[in-house]
């Protein structure tokens, strides 16, 4: 890994059944960047976020998140596959395109869950830094409210918050702009700039042109499975 | 009196058929009517009605043939065809419906093993009582010496078959003596469960006690009888007219030792019968029961009729016992279905996440389980088992109703298990849960939600099939609904009562899945 590179994505092939999605994927990404991959729908920019954030096995390369790697193969079948999962999720947070809030649960309890099941905070100290995550990204007041009572702007705020609470080192976004209005998106690049000057680094995948202009570090394209500047 | 009744389930299945279809089919059924009508002939059927389930020597279905029945009422009944000038017709009704099945018109009459009871003098016709019988206690061979009477049973449980002479007998004497009675719906099982040691006497008539000695060892018959009863014929009310020329028949038969013959075929004539003809034939009349040994003893009059006393007073008798069996019903109703939920979630979770061997043997419970009916599940639990375990009834009960509805709950919960969103289960692990944190922090909650309309509709189910379970003697509501409408003869009050006391257990059900479901589906805040 380079010295100060975060994330950094060797040779990744990943097949699902004949299709080949990605055929050597590589990439980089530095301490502080907010990275956009670009590319046209069905080219794996999702498939990619899913293989960082290890949801899906792919069949030969790397991906290396701070002293973290994961191999080829399915992980979740051996012991220290399932134990090098564990240490990458704690450095990584991924935001879905579609939220997948917890349905059952309210707004803040989404924010809480990890903190105090995963990482054994105490409910209060958990409560606490979640209505400060959610006051800063500007739904405090949907506290209470069950994720089908949000719209999609503050549902995408409240995933982002709850995917904060565990404080990762790398935070992965799809398609973040895909369900917002003008206004909106560029609330949502100002805000995800506000969190790249806090250290934190962003990897984001759209097809949002004038995102990408706007507020990212740096735009790579994803083209026939494999990654380029 | 009778033997082995099953309940009647009824499944409704209603098929589209087209039009042309219903045609050609009503002109078959036109057919075979004309035919069969032909071919009856000259002489009209005289429809008489028992249940051939029991066995002999009432009516049993011939060994050698078995769509032809043989028996002493099978023979009875031919002698009264006979002299009427009538073919008979056997009609199969299960013995507890008889009486209603008369009234109804589906038979012309009754003969079975029928008890000259009060209850039926009321309410139908009667023929002049063709056998004399007494009512036995059969003991374990070892209680010969302790248990001779009734009062010998103080605390004891005493078995014998529901809505029978006997059973009031022995209703009066748990007031009178403090013994139990175990009400069976057939007349094989109180004798194996009095060998089993489930019950310490039975109380039958000599006729199946006998008759059960000669197949099963180990109890014996006290020798004095506790009372003594007869046989009858039962007809419509409005049939008095059929019901003299049957009591003709039978005179004649009592006195050219047609019906003699007719017992002694079958080895139940015996010292009794004589002097119940010479009384039939000169015009004398008899009591339907004589008390011998029992609560109001000497007393003909001790097994006042329900029928006879006006419907309120015996709806008044019978809401005390109603609402005892309530209870049953819902205590067993209650923990039956907390274990089925809890078996139900353990096979849906093995399901789900278990190994191939293990979800080949839960798919093959499952199978098992709602592939073959509850009843033979109960059968098999209570009486199957017994050698191996003897379990008590409500415990039986109990466990039958669990296992049978953890089947149906389990597949509930896998579907529900299943029908959460896949992007919920992937947004947890990225958070880093665990798969066990997954299922009962998130996949679990979220499946409870969804499985919740199905599993009330299942308890509500339950309350309802928890009925089966008196068939090992377990005296549940709809059971003792059954008992209050023999002895009143009429199903309309018992049965809306009966009808209420469900609803009284089952809409507060419904309502508070109701109230939980608006309570998950609202707003928190």
């Amino acid at each position: 890994m380079n010295t100060n590179a975060i994330l950094e994505l060797r040779d990744v092939h990943l097949r699902r059944g004949p299709q080949a999605v990605l055929r050597g994927a590589s990439l980089t990404v530095g301490q502080g960047e907010l990275v956009v991959i670009m590319g046209p729908s069905g080219s794996g920019k999702t498939t990619i976020l899913r293989a960082i954030a290890g949801l899906e096995p792919f069949q030969a390369g790397q991906v290396a998140v701070e002293d973290v790697s994961l191999s080829a193969g399915d992980l979740s079948a051996t012991p220290g596959g399932r134990a090098a999962l564990s240490r990458l999720r704690r450095k990584v947070g991924l935001v879905f395109q579609f939220h997948c809030l917890f349905e059952h649960l309210s707004a803040l309890d989404n924010v809480c869950l990890a903190p105090v099941h995963v990482h054994g905070v105490a409910r209060d100290a958990a409560g606490r830094r979640a209505h400060e995550l959610l006051k800063a990204l500007g739904v405090e007041h949907r506290a209470e409210a069950l994720p089908r009572e949000l719209s999609g702007g503050e549902a995408q705020r409240v995933a982002i918050a709850r995917a904060l609470a565990v404080d990762p080192k790398v935070l992965l976004m799809d398609e973040p702009t895909a369900a917002l209005d003008q206004q909106r998106r560029e609330e949502l690049g100002v805000l995800l700039r506000g969190l790249v000057g806090q250290g934190r680094t962003l990897l984001v995948v759209t097809h949002d042109e004038d995102f990408a202009a706007s507020f990212a570090t740096r735009v790579l394209r994803l083209a026939d499975g494999r990654v380029s500047a | 009196m009778c033997r082995i009744s099953t309940r009647p389930i009824s499944i409704l299945i209603t098929r589209p058929l087209q039009y042309h279809r219903t045609l050609w089919l009503f002109a078959l059924v036109l057919v075979v009517c004309l035919a069969a009508r032909t071919a009856a002939g000259q002489a009209p059927g005289f429809r008489w009605a028992g249940d051939s389930e029991g066995g002999a020597p009432f009516v049993e279905a011939d060994p050698s043939h078995p769509d032809q029945q043989v028996g002493f009422d099978v023979e009875v009944a031919a002698l009264l065809a006979r002299g009427l000038g009538r073919t008979p017709q056997f009609v199969q009704i299960m013995f507890a419906s008889i009486d209603q099945s008369i009234v109804r018109g589906d038979a012309d009459i009754g003969l079975s093993g029928v008890e000259d009871t009060p209850t039926r003098r009321a309410a139908l016709s009667l023929t002049i009582p063709y056998y004399r019988f007494r009512e036995v206690l059969s003991v374990r061979t070892a209680d010969l010496p302790r248990f001779r009477t009734l009062a010998d049973l103080r605390g004891r449980k005493v078995g014998t078959l529901s809505g029978t002479i006997a059973y009031e007998i022995l209703l009066r004497a748990e007031k009178e003596y403090g013994l139990a009675a175990v009400s069976y719906d057939d007349d094989v099982h109180p004798f194996s469960d009095l060998v089993l040691g489930r019950v310490d006497a039975v109380l039958l008539d000599h006729v199946l006690a006998e008759r059960r000695m000669r197949t099963l060892p180990g109890f014996a018959v006290q020798p004095g009888a506790v009372a003594i009863g007869h046989y009858v014929g039962a007809l419509a009310p409005d049939q008095a007219g059929l019901r003299d020329r049957c009591n003709d028949i039978l005179r004649g038969a009592m006195r050219d030792g047609s019906l003699e013959r007719i017992f002694r075929k079958w080895r139940v004539w015996n010292d009794d019968q004589p002097a119940l003809y010479a009384r039939m034939l000169a015009g004398e009349s008899v009591p339907p029961v004589v008390i011998l040994d029992g609560p109001g003893g000497g007393n003909a009059d001790a097994l006042e009729s329900t029928a006879t006393v006006s419907r309120w007073a015996a709806t008044r008798r019978y809401l005390p016992s109603l609402v005892r069996a309530s209870v049953v019903t819902l205590i067993l109703s209650c923990l039956s279905m907390a274990l089925a939920v809890a078996l139900g979630i353990v096979i849906a979770t093995g399901r789900v996440y278990g190994g191939r061997t293990l979800r080949l043997g839960l798919i093959a419970y499952v199978e098992l389980i709602r592939g073959t009916p509850i009843l033979l599940q109960l059968f098999v639990l209570y009486y199957g088992l017994a050698d191996a375990i003897r379990l008590p009834a409500f415990i039986a009960a109990l466990l039958g109703l669990a296992l049978n509805y953890a089947a149906y709950e389990s597949e509930i919960y896998r579907a529900a298990l299943e029908a959460v969103s896949p992007g919920q289960l992937e947004a947890a692990r990225t958070l880093g849960f665990g798969e066990r944190q997954i299922l009962t922090i998130i996949r679990g909650p979220q499946a409870l939600r969804l499985a919740l309309a199905p599993m009330t509709n299942d308890f509500i189910a339950l309350l309802k099939d928890s009925a089966l379970v008196s068939v090992l003697t377990v005296m549940e509501l709809t059971k003792q609904t059954q008992i209050f409408a023999s002895n009143l003869g009429s199903w309309v009050i018992p049965g809306a009562l009966c009808a209420a006391l469900y609803l009284m257990m089952s809409l507060p059900l419904a309502a508070l899945a109701r109230r939980l479901e608006r309570r998950w589906k609202a707003p928190t805040s």
